[in-house]
């Protein structure tokens, strides 16, 4: 193909070329292209298919605006759908795919939609697929989705990745045209640390698209000058190809940058686009604005523009998006479209101009007080029907047409916080309210300062403001000269005439016919219009076809359009992918990993893990010739039991609590007392919440006189610390009392079963005999010749056991020590599983019984609760409700078929009782195999639990479709006496 | 959101943890006669106001200091940050 | 410090502290740093100022860093600080520090708590620009703050020549993929 629409001028790089193919076909463009320039420049218009009625589509518009020429770019994994041919920087080997059609873009099977439109009018959905219920799911979703699809992913990995990332300023800018370069020249210059965010790779905004000068210079060279100044300028950050996205409390912005979308592929290490953060002080928002159609009947055939589209691709890009063309507008600065494409040698066809009085053009076909009533051509424009004032019809032929009902200032972002635009009569149009975000004011076209004069001044003004208020000593310089046109417009939002459709919203299909249906079924409410129609609902949330759509309805209900009102803008300005939401955080990156000390030496011997929160930890140890995962638990639940066995228990949460009221605040946020521990203790200690359910519960440790060492679950051990300083700072801020976190500076092994002593008796450099280191005894001591570590006799499993630590840094070479010095004794290490199962076995709550909804009553602790001493949860535990004789409590359960597993989550049911709430009993909350018992055994809650030991019941499993005969009995399956422990 | 912090100056607030009300600092007199009652209304009786809030904030990712902000639930705008610590003893509160 | 038969690891598993140079940024594990917590006791804030100024030990305002000769320490929070010696020669530092404060303050051992990672090179923001919300900018030397880096609680201490990053040092791997993948973005 030839780019037989290439016309002079322009900012493009002509003296290189770049191929590119659209549907397969090869095409060139230059440097600076977009690829909806370079694919007009070629000559192509259709560039897809609506949403609804699959009609054929071109650009309407030349930025982010864009609703209709939605295309696919790329191949394999990279394929990315939706993106604006309008913002696509063109590159050497960009493959773009046209979307939403099939078996192809010019003959697209379903547009008989098209033809079945009556049918598809707005709320059609509603009406139709209503019922049966049943058919939603199976029927209608898939087959809509199927219908009325926008593009559609790779499926495949993304091989590319986003960044997040975080600025300061004091002065945010957004929009780099005539009013942001303005403000950031002015700032800039100041010394102020700028940040100059534009959503174009080129910044200039509307001054690379005009003709306008600035003090002597055509407004494309003063931008380019100005960027270059501000380049040079430390304080000053240029963010070229990025959009603002939103506005958020306290100065804070989101802005997505694309990096390497203009890029075949990011270069090495590089994201594809980062989100930015940004914190400022002060931001000034120099958006623009969008021009807005008039609707007409076929007024979406591909060559049909904005009138600032048409000229933009003429002055910007050097391209004429056809040979013969016209405009149709109700204001002035529809006009230049005409005088710049004439300009421009493009022949004008007809200047259509709904004013009677507007100013008269010479040496053009010009049609006052008349309007465009329609238009033909079966993939792209080939005439307009117009109507003059006098009421004569006449069709004209003409490839392109620019359409200009005014412009709206692009004021999102200041209502993204509630912010109410309002009516401004003299432009119709909405511009911003007073009830913007705090510390962001609006320049030039975005605040409806139309003229370039207007928008050079007001950017100037606003920076100035800004400034002072920070204050920073800031001098106006000079404004130079620049058009400074009235804006002059009569609205007119659509051409009443004849039965066909005339669109306002093209992405969506929404038209006019939409709007009066809405009316008469009377969803005329702003809100109910846009969710009844789905105007504005589309990837460009109606930038252009809004208003349009709340000025009909005005006009259908009589009331005015301030009266009407307008939906409120929320973010993101534009699309963004989820992959820049997502940012690094994906795959194994989702989350941070915690290891503990003993990972490297369980990843020599072939551990299997388990992720509890972040931390990875030792599920269990396979050995040769296991083949199922419970043979390794059993061998190391055996292992300890029968002699000793060796486990990491880093991960719980360790909190060092110093200082002479110490005693008095543990007793204070224990329900049990620690103040009377002796020195050189351990005490088992269970933390309520103020409403009385148990928080958390642990060992804590007595190391001196105002010395203790907390330990909480794996899982609490953030909450608990949180929990503390609340305490300490809230409730009792004179106590004297210091913690610190001090999990992750020792590594910690339990060492638990017969043989533990005689294990560490190899390990530890001091005499830790029954006598010398008693049950729950914990001290200092030194390891291996002479290593600062810590002992705690204190038994998870119910057998003799010690945890031992050490700096976490040794905690390697100890598991190895621990290791060889147990090989005499066949000593094991276990995993989690095997822990889980002692536990059990041993009667001890963990995660499943401390649930957040249990007492210490429930959980057979009730005693526990000291009602001497005021502590958190001491007075609300014994509310009515939670102290129910008859509540529940933790029992033990077995089958009454030793061969029967359990299910966890089972519920009890007395015999021959149905399967219903009203007849639950309670359930059972951890079940495991023990094979020291050689049977299923299983906690749970049983109403009334502790009377019925030995009573019968059922295990109800509806989901897993189980029902199972079990007996209550202890929940102390091994050495109910603890002889064990104090072996 | 940005929370001007007495110590550290303004700090995003995605570095704290909300708890909420900051009258959870007047936790009653466990041994009182009536305490039930007061518990009661300690936990579960908030107001829930349109307007100035003052809220207890904590700077986990930051010095662990507990605050107390007062911010407008309408606007967002905070208007007062101190040190809970020193809230609590400016209201009786000591050992 | 006596002799024991433990072979130490860093926090990133290895032997020996691991380097990575990422364009003008060398990204350096460091393991002689022994670090303890020091919090004034109740009422006792003055014997600590006294003791630590008896010791050589700096203790800095809010968000700060001070280095001493033997003893360097950064602010944790309100009369809590973060106190700093040479490893080699303070591995325990807990028993050198007790003994001159006594019971004016609460001491805790952090050495292991923590991977320490310092970073030098020029524009070193450029890369923590994308790695946490501080104003790595503006920040001078010896100011140290504590914030969030991909999720983890850490310590970004600005010195003359560089950056050094605290973190938890079970995550030490996490942390460390998240600073070169950062520094490779960067640079």
């Amino acid at each position: 193909m030839t780019q037989d629409n290439r016309i002079a001028g322009g900012q493009i790089d002509r003296s290189r070329s770049l191929r590119f193919t659209f549907d397969g076909l090869p095409y060139l463009g230059h440097p600076g292209d977009t690829l909806a320039s370079a694919l007009l420049a070629n000559g192509v218009r259709l560039m897809g298919r609506s949403f609804k009625y699959h009609r054929p589509r071109g650009p309407i518009a030349a930025g982010s605006e864009e609703p209709n020429a939605l295309v696919e770019l790329r191949s394999g994994a990279r394929r990315e759908p939706n993106t604006r041919a309008t913002t696509v920087e063109v590159f050497d080997g960009l493959e773009a795919q046209s979307q939403n059609r099939w078996p192809s873009l010019r003959f697209d099977a379903l547009s008989v939609n098209d033809r079945l439109s009556p049918f598809f009018a707005a709320g059609f959905y509603y009406k139709t697929f209503m019922w049966p219920a049943a058919f939603w799911e199976k029927v209608y979703e898939p087959l809509i989705r199927r219908a009325a699809g926008l593009g559609s992913l790779s499926v495949q990995e993304d091989p590319d990745a986003c960044d997040k990332g975080f600025l300061h300023c004091d002065l945010l800018i957004i929009g780099a045209g005539p009013a942001g370069l303005a403000a950031a020249l002015t700032a800039g210059r100041s010394g102020a640390r700028v940040i100059l965010a534009d959503e174009d790779f080129r910044m200039g905004g509307r001054l690379n698209a005009e003709t306008h000068a600035i003090g002597g210079q055509s407004g494309a060279d003063w931008a380019a000058q100005s960027v270059a100044e501000l380049a040079q300028m430390g304080g000053v950050r240029l963010l070229p190809r990025t959009t603002v996205l939103g506005a958020y409390d306290h100065g804070i912005y989101s802005a997505v940058e694309r990096v390497s979308d203009h890029l075949a592929e990011p270069l090495p290490g590089k994201p594809r686009q980062t989100l930015w953060r940004i914190y400022s002080r002060r931001a000034i928002l120099c958006g623009g604005a969008i021009e807005r159609p008039i609707a007409f009947e076929n007024n979406d055939r591909p060559g049909i523009l904005l009138a600032g589209a048409l000229r933009a691709y003429a002055n910007r890009w050097g391209v004429a998006v056809g040979q013969r063309a016209a405009v149709f507008t109700n204001n002035d600065d529809g006009l230049r479209t005409a005088h710049d494409l004439a300009a421009k040698g493009v022949e004008i066809a007809a200047v259509i101009d709904t004013r009677p009085d507007g100013p008269r053009l010479a040496d053009m076909p010009h049609f006052q007080g008349a309007e465009v009533i329609g238009s033909a051509g079966r993939l792209g424009l080939s005439s307009i029907t117009l109507r003059e004032a006098s009421g004569r019809v006449q069709t004209i032929r003409c490839d392109a047409l620019g359409v200009s009902g005014g412009w709206n200032p692009n004021l999102g972002l200041t209502s993204h916080q509630r912010g109410r635009p309002l009516w401004d009569e003299r432009l119709a149009a909405f511009v911003p309210g007073p009830d913007g975000p705090p510390g962001l004011s609006v320049a030039g076209a975005a605040g409806g300062h139309m003229s370039t004069h207007a928008a050079l001044q007001t950017g100037t003004g606003r920076a100035v403001q800004a400034l002072s208020d920070l204050g920073f000593a800031a001098v106006a310089p000079e404004v130079p000269r620049a058009e400074d046109a009235p804006v002059s417009i009569t609205p007119i939002w659509y051409v009443p005439h004849g039965k066909g459709r005339a669109w306002i919203d093209p992405q969506n299909d929404v038209t006019v016919k939409d709007i009066k249906l809405a009316h008469q079924e009377n969803f005329r409410a702003v809100e109910h219009l846009k969710r009844y129609t789905t105007l504005g609902m589309a990837t460009d949330q109606g930038k252009t076809g809004n208003v349009l759509g709340l000025a009909i309805m005005a006009g259908l209900t009589g009331q005015s359009i301030p009266q009407t009102g307008t939906t409120v803008f929320r973010p993101p300005h534009t699309p963004v992918a989820l992959a820049a939401l997502a940012g690094r955080s994906t795959g194994k990156a989702f989350r941070p990993t915690r290891l503990t000390p003993s990972h490297r030496w369980a990843t020599e011997q072939g551990a299997v893990f388990v992720e509890v929160g972040l931390w990875l930890r030792t599920q269990w140890l396979p050995r040769p010739g296991e083949t199922t995962w419970r043979q390794s638990v059993d061998r190391e639940v055996l292992a300890t039991r029968q002699s000793v066995g060796i486990c990491d228990v880093t991960t719980l949460g360790k909190i060092d609590i110093q200082g002479t009221d110490a005693g008095i605040f543990l007793d204070r946020v224990y329900a049990n007392t620690f103040s009377t521990l002796a020195v050189g203790k351990v005490r088992y200690g269970l933390m309520l919440r103020e409403d009385g359910i148990v928080f958390d519960d642990g060992t804590t440790a007595r190391m001196a006189e105002h010395e203790y060492v907390m330990t909480t679950t794996t899982a609490n051990a953030v909450g608990v610390f949180r929990h503390l300083e609340f305490c300490r700072q809230c409730l009792w801020p004179d106590l004297d009392v210091q913690i610190i976190s001090t999990t992750e500076a020792w590594a910690q092994y339990s060492v638990a079963g017969p043989n533990a002593r005689r294990l560490l008796e190899k390990i530890v450099d001091q005499d830790i005999s029954d006598a010398a280191f008693p049950y729950m005894a914990c001290g200092a001591i030194t390891v291996c010749g002479g290593l600062r570590a810590r002992l705690f006799r204190i038994s998870f499993s119910g057998e003799l056991a010690y945890e031992i630590a050490v700096p976490t840094r040794y905690g390697d070479a100890m598991i190895r020590a621990l290791v060889a010095a147990g090989q005499e004794f066949g000593a094991v290490v276990y995993g989690t599983e095997a822990l889980g199962v002692m536990r059990v076995e041993k009667g001890h709550v963990a995660g499943n019984e401390l649930n957040g909804q249990s007492t210490a009553l429930n959980m057979g602790l009730g005693k526990m609760v000291s009602r001497k001493k005021d502590a958190i949860g001491m007075v609300l535990s014994a509310r009515d409700g939670l102290v129910a004789e008859d509540g529940l409590r933790l029992v033990g359960v077995r089958p009454v078929d030793p061969a029967q597993p359990l299910t966890a989550g089972s519920h009890f049911l007395a015999q021959g009782a149905p399967a219903t709430a009203a007849h639950d009993d309670g359930w059972l909350t951890s079940v495991v195999y023990s094979p020291n018992l050689g049977h299923a055994i299983a906690l749970g809650y049983l109403r009334n639990g502790s009377a019925r030991i030995g009573e019968r019941l059922r295990a109800v499993n509806l989901l897993a479709g189980t029902d199972t005969p079990v007996e209550i009995v202890s929940p102390h399956f091994i050495d109910p006496e603890g002889s064990r422990l104090r072996a | 959101m940005i929370i001007p912090h007495p110590l550290l100056g303004p700090r995003d607030a995605q570095e704290f943890v909300y708890l909420g009300d900051a009258s959870l600092i007047d936790r009653p007199d466990g041994l009182a006669a009536d305490a039930a009652d007061r518990f009661h209304d300690y936990l579960y009786l908030r107001d829930n106001p349109a307007g100035l809030h003052r809220e207890l904030w904590y700077h986990e990712q930051g010095d662990r200091s507990w605050l107390v902000v007062t911010r407008n639930t309408l606007t967002h705008e905070i208007t007062q940050v101190e040190l809970a610590r020193d809230v609590a003893r400016a209201r009786g509160r000591g050992r | 410090m006596p002799e024991h038969r433990l072979a130490p690891l860093t926090a990133l598993g290895h032997p020996d502290p691991m380097v990575v140079t990422v364009g003008p940024v060398t990204l350096a594990e460091h393991t002689d740093i022994a670090l303890a917590s020091l919090a004034a006791r109740r009422g006792r804030e003055g014997d600590v100022a006294a003791a630590a100024q008896a010791i050589g030990l700096p203790l800095p305002g809010p968000g700060r860093h001070a280095a001493g000769p033997v003893w360097s320490a950064f602010w944790l929070g309100p009369d809590q600080w973060m106190v700093e010696a040479a490893f080699q020669t303070h591995e325990d530092i807990v028993a050198v520090l007790r003994p001159a404060f006594g019971t004016a303050a609460s001491i805790t051992e952090q050495t292991d708590a923590w991977v320490r990672f310092d970073l030098a090179g020029d524009d070193l923001a450029a890369a923590f620009e994308r790695l946490c919300a501080l104003d790595v900018r503006s920040m001078q030397p010896g100011d140290a703050s504590r914030t969030v880096i991909e999720h983890l609680g850490t310590f970004v201490i600005r010195g003359r020549g560089g950056i050094t990053v605290l973190g938890p040092r079970s995550a030490a791997r996490s942390l460390h993929h998240a600073l070169v993948t950062a520094l490779r973005s960067a640079f």
